[in-house]
């Protein structure tokens, strides 16, 4: 069995990648990302990881490499955040369409300007689309273990497709946390080696990537929404496994004290830890308060997260990203989507909390709560679709 | 037209092209709108083979008599052999004249 250790949350993400034997690695540095592929680098440059590190002028090129290394077969990594992210944005879509099975560590990071070089989750909602699957953490094992999984997911048969791991901008990344550190062995035998199915290969020269003409476009995206769609079984399957091998259970929605919840609070991300105190607290006051918390975003669990909010009479969604002028957040949108078909549901706020990096507090769980609990009595006010909470009048 | 093509499940994943070479099979010559016509008095043939070297689409092959014709239904009629040929023996001919 493994060893219980002390460790960084981002030093994790590199371990989890070499001990799922990356061949490849290219990355460029940016905050609060670095310390995972300095990392990487180090133990490249140290023979502890027997990849190719490959050193690039800007993430665009990155996320090229990438596509390059998967498509001769490597299995490849990288992870970026932020504006890092925003500039992989093209190559995000063609890794995708080629089904290249990359996995990327997103350490969110707000987007400029002004510049801010903290947390919240503008730059992975603006890249929500592009055909990747999606998990967000909420602690360091999680990032570490889902960054093994995302290769099983994302290098089977039935999905080959991109897969992102994101995991907070300094609140998660870079706190010290104690982890349950598996064998090599054992992650051997749960992530076999990658077997491609196609590859680049002067000796049996295929195309990948050429035009597609009008007639056969939408054929190729109906082929691509399938597999992301059919990801989701696999996903199911390999936490399974996951959990037998491991121990610890994988679920695409996490509730905590839902059971006869009349409000609850639904988040993604670390902020969940803080979110669970404050649900005890409220508890503790006699609350009915619960918890959902987002961890698979795409593809989107309809199911699992229509069964989260049965029964609720109101749920306060808390956004780390401002959809200017839109309909709320992007989790709290996609939540009143999801539920939009129901006869019976609850009602849906969205709170727009935690931007570039301001703290989440205890308090603002109490404030969308009160909130909540004051659009149940008197109907929701008309001034606003989405709140933004803790700014300054 | 519709019926007869692939079905979403019948292509390759990702629209892969599994056999090499197979943009000869489509006929690319109809965007032209002027063709190159050889005059074969001035042409130096393999001692120069300008045209064959720059053109942009491998359109260029070499027929018995060892000069350089075009290959029409691929052309697209840049013009580039016309432009690079030393003894200009290439013009450029509007389609249809």
């Amino acid at each position: 069995m493994g060893k219980r250790i002390g460790l960084e949350a981002s030093l994790a993400v590199s371990e989890a990648v070499k001990m799922a034997r990356a061949d490849a690695v290219a990355a460029y540095p940016i905050t609060p990302q670095t310390h995972i592929v300095e990392e990487l680098s180090q133990m490249v440059a140290d023979g502890d990881l027997d990849a190719d590190f490959m050193v690039v002028e800007s993430e665009h090129t990155a996320m090229s490499a990438c596509c390059g290394a998967s498509a001769v077969g490597a299995r490849t990594f990288t992870a970026t955040g932020g504006p890092g992210l925003a500039l992989m944005h093209e190559m995000l879509y063609i890794a995708s369409g080629l089904r290249l099975p990359i996995v990327m560590a997103i350490v969110n990071r707000a987007y400029s300007s002004p510049i801010s070089i903290w947390g919240d989750h503008s730059d992975v909602m603006a890249q929500r689309d592009a055909g990747w699957i999606q998990f967000f953490a909420e602690t360091g094992q999680e990032v570490f273990d889902l960054t093994i999984q995302a290769f099983k997911i994302a290098e089977d048969k039935r999905v080959l497709l991109p897969a992102a791991v994101n995991l907070d901008g300094f609140t998660l990344s870079h706190v010290i946390e104690p982890f349950d550190m598996p064998d090599q062995e054992e992650i051997d035998a749960f992530l076999p080696a990658y077997e491609p199915q196609v590859i680049l290969d002067p000796d049996k020269p295929v195309t990948m990537g050429a035009v597609g003409f009008p007639e056969i476009y939408t054929e190729i995206k109906k082929q691509q929404n399938e597999a992301l769609l059919g990801a989701y079984e696999v996903i199911l399957e390999v936490w399974e496994g996951f959990e037998k091998a491991f121990g610890r259970a994988y679920h695409p929605v996490e509730s905590y004290r839902t059971d006869d919840a009349e409000i609850l609070i639904s988040i993604a991300g670390s902020t969940a830890c803080t979110a669970r105190v404050a649900v005890d607290n409220m508890r503790d006051q006699g609350k009915k308060v619960g918890l959902v918390r987002t961890r698979l975003w795409r593809p989107y669990p309809f199911e699992e997260t229509r069964a989260a909010v049965k029964g609720a009479k109101a749920v306060a969604v808390m956004d780390r990203c401002l959809s200017f002028g839109g309909p709320g957040g992007p989790i709290c949108s996609e939540l009143r989507s999801a539920l939009y078909p129901l006869p019976e549901k609850p009602v849906v706020n969205s709170y727009i909390v935690g931007l570039g990096g301001r703290d989440i507090t205890l308090q603002d769980f109490y404030t969308v709560v009160e909130d909540a609990e004051r659009v149940l009595s008197e109907g929701p006010p008309d001034e606003y679709q989405y709140k933004m909470i803790g700014v300054r009048e | 037209m519709a019926d007869e093509m692939p079905t979403w499940r019948e292509y390759p994943m990702a629209a892969i092209i599994l056999e090499p070479g197979s943009t000869a099979k489509y006929k690319t010559g109809d965007w032209r709108s002027r063709r190159p016509v050889l005059d074969s008095s001035k042409c130096l043939k393999s001692k120069c083979a300008r045209c064959w070297i720059y053109c942009p689409d491998a359109a260029r092959r070499v027929d018995e008599d060892g000069y350089f014709e075009v290959d029409l239904s691929h052309c697209k009629g840049c013009g580039i052999c016309a432009r690079e040929c030393p003894p200009g023996a290439i013009t450029m001919v509007e389609e249809g004249e």
